[in-house]
């Protein structure tokens, strides 16, 4: 009988696109150049296309999943660190940017960018204990602080208890409001894969796969696991200040499940380890997420149902699907 | 007096909720995310028996666990097998069908105060002058029980010295003929059994609410990094650690602080000795 099996090979243009190279023509550089503009493009026309105050809202919130799912992917996947707290940035954040704009009287625009330096600060140092083990210690740690941070709120009554903190200042205007989270998104999501790709990127990515070798190399391995951190939690604390400033209010909802199990599920779908992959995930998840609003939590199952199917039969998700369709050719050869 | 009494409780009933958890994560290294939904969901299934179709107690305590163990069993079979070893998919997907599983009995109507099991004995008898409820002896009594049958059948039987075998040395216990693969579904099978048990046993003193899961994970989850992971002898002694400064701090600042115990616990363990406090096996492999 005869056997078959698929080939794949790269494209000639792939090839040529590669490193300097890509300066040869307008060609090659417009292949490179397409698929990253089609996304920024994209990302920018959204607000104008929306049909209704309502989907420019859902906009918002995309990006600000997407934020936290870019620091997910990021945590995970270059550095070795499973976050299943993501409502911990979310929430740090949030409540910071809040108390920054109520009892200090900020505006908006500068409570966020200091609520996001000062919320990485205090996660990193949450989390800093477990970031000297390996294992699955960070998942745990980071699984219980959100569920914990809502008992010692509900306990010792601070931060408005459970009414949360209300008044707090929104955006000037929607526009601003809008093109300030996208332009925060595409900043952070070229800055990460530039970032991966740098000298610390390199020594993070060692972490993940090698830690004795860079601890071998005289690099505090610990020391580079709290960078991570302190990157990827000022994300997620970006995401949380933004947040409170688009509903204008603060309360312990911040530190819910959603915030913690959408961008995994978003990280998987859309294709873990490549950055870019997270942000589609969320584009495709939150609006789905938005007409499933009436069933409640079944909106939770319907996430992890997706997540362990993808988990189980498609590890690769959208992303890496794509890239590879983009960049190779695939025919059937005999053996 | 008291609070050695309501101490030794508690710590039991921590003991039986981790001891699923150590259990499954000693012998296969999958950390159960799932632990606390079957925790619950076993409650569920009692309860539906008992109530809805009417069976005896005792008979739909026993198919409910019977149950569990079947769920733990098909959850490993067709989802995590097919990740094992790679920490995150593991990690994400056990997290992801217990936050399914939880989620989706709150979308099912399962909330509320409605939902209650029977204590197994009503009554309560005096033990010095403080009244304890003869359920919560119980309760100690069948902690101790599972701990002696643990204790003897990964001693004495042939698959409970093949889980050892596993838990210490997968390619050791291979080579002798024991298949991994069957023995992690047996382990995670007896881990969920074991969760449901502790279920059983212990949510008869309060409601069944969708909450517990997430409380019961973190606790067994607190109970088997304090005792070291994986080492269930540790786990019990850690239970005992925790239950008591659990049971002082609602004594002495209030009902709410409960879970703040735990995460301390599990901080401060990590900072003072990360390989918990009997997990001298593993502290190299897991330091960095």
């Amino acid at each position: 009988m005869e056997q078959r099996r698929k080939e794949r090979i790269d494209r000639g243009i792939k090839v040529r696109a590669d490193g300097l190279y890509a300066l040869m023509s307008w060609r090659e550089l417009g292949y490179l150049i397409l698929p990253r503009m089609v996304l920024i493009v994209g990302m920018l026309i959204l607000p104008f296309v929306m049909p209704s105050m309502y989907w420019q809202r859902v906009i918002s919130i995309v990006c600000i999943y997407a934020l936290l799912a870019v620091s997910f992917d990021f945590l995970a996947h270059f550095v070795g660190l499973v976050s299943l707290g993501g409502a911990l940035f979310i929430g740090v954040g949030g409540y910071l940017s809040a108390i920054m704009n109520t009892s200090f009287g900020f505006p908006p625009l500068l409570a966020i960018p200091i609520a996001t330096i000062a919320g990485a600060a205090i996660c990193t140092l949450l989390l800093f204990p477990c970031l000297r083990l390996r294992g699955v210690y960070f998942a745990i740690v980071s699984l219980m602080y959100p569920l914990a941070m809502t008992r010692v709120i509900e306990a010792l009554d601070i931060l408005g208890g459970t009414d949360g903190i209300m008044g707090v200042d929104s955006f000037p205007n929607r526009w601003i409001e809008q093109y300030f989270v996208i332009l925060m998104v595409l900043l952070f999501l070229f800055g990460a894969r530039r970032l991966v790709n740098m000298d610390l990127g390199l020594v993070l990515r060692a972490v993940k796969d090698n830690d004795q070798a860079v601890r071998a190399s005289g690099m505090s391995i610990t020391f580079y696991k709290a960078v991570a951190v302190f990157i990827s939690s000022a994300m997620g604390c970006l995401g949380g200040a933004c947040l409170v400033h688009i509903y204008m209010w603060s309360g312990m909802s911040l530190f819910a499940l959603d915030f913690s199990i959408l961008p995994i599920a978003a990280t998987v779908i859309g294709g873990a380890g490549t950055i870019v992959g997270p942000v589609l995930g969320c584009l495709i998840l939150v609006p789905v997420s938005e007409l499933l609003r009436e069933f409640g939590t079944l909106r939770i199952v319907f996430y992890s149902v997706i997540l362990v199917a993808f988990i189980v039969f498609r590890s690769e998700g959208i992303m890496v699907y794509g890239q590879r369709k983009y960049h190779q050719i695939e025919r059937w050869v005999k053996v | 007096m008291a609070i050695l009494i309501y101490g030794t409780i508690n710590s039991v009933a921590l003991a039986l909720m981790a001891l699923g958890f150590a259990l499954v994560y000693g012998i296969s290294r999958v950390p159960n995310f799932a632990h606390g939904a079957l925790y619950v969901i076993t409650g569920f299934i009692a309860w539906s028996l008992l109530r809805t179709l009417g069976l005896n107690y005792f008979l739909s305590i026993v198919l409910a666990i019977i149950a569990i163990g079947v769920v733990g069993a098909l959850m490993y079979q067709f989802v995590l097998i097919r990740v094992r070893g790679m920490a995150i998919s593991e990690i994400i997907a056990s997290y992801a069908i217990g936050l399914a599983i939880l989620e989706g009995l709150r979308w099912g109507g399962f909330k509320g105060s409605t939902y209650t099991l029977p204590v197994f004995i009503e009554g309560s008898i005096n033990i010095g002058d403080i009244p304890v409820d003869l359920h919560r002896i119980l309760v100690v009594g069948i902690g101790v029980a599972v701990v002696i049958f643990l204790w003897l059948f990964t001693h004495y039987t042939r698959i409970g010295l093949a889980l050892r075998g596993m838990a210490q040395d997968e390619r050791a216990a291979l080579m002798l003929g024991i298949d991994s693969d069957v023995m992690a579904v047996v382990a995670m099978a007896s881990g969920a059994m074991l969760a449901g048990l502790a279920g059983i046993v212990l949510l008869p003193l309060g409601n069944i609410v969708v909450e517990k899961g997430y409380d019961v994970l973190i606790q067994a989850i607190a109970v088997c990094i304090v005792g070291g992971l994986g080492s269930w002898m540790g786990a019990v002694l850690a239970a005992f650690l925790i239950g008591f400064a659990q049971i002082l701090t609602v004594v002495y600042l209030g009902a709410h602080f409960q879970m703040v115990v735990a995460l301390l616990a599990i901080i401060l363990t990590l900072i003072l000795r990360p390989s918990g406090l009997f997990g001298r096996q593993k502290e190299l492999e897991e330091r960095v």
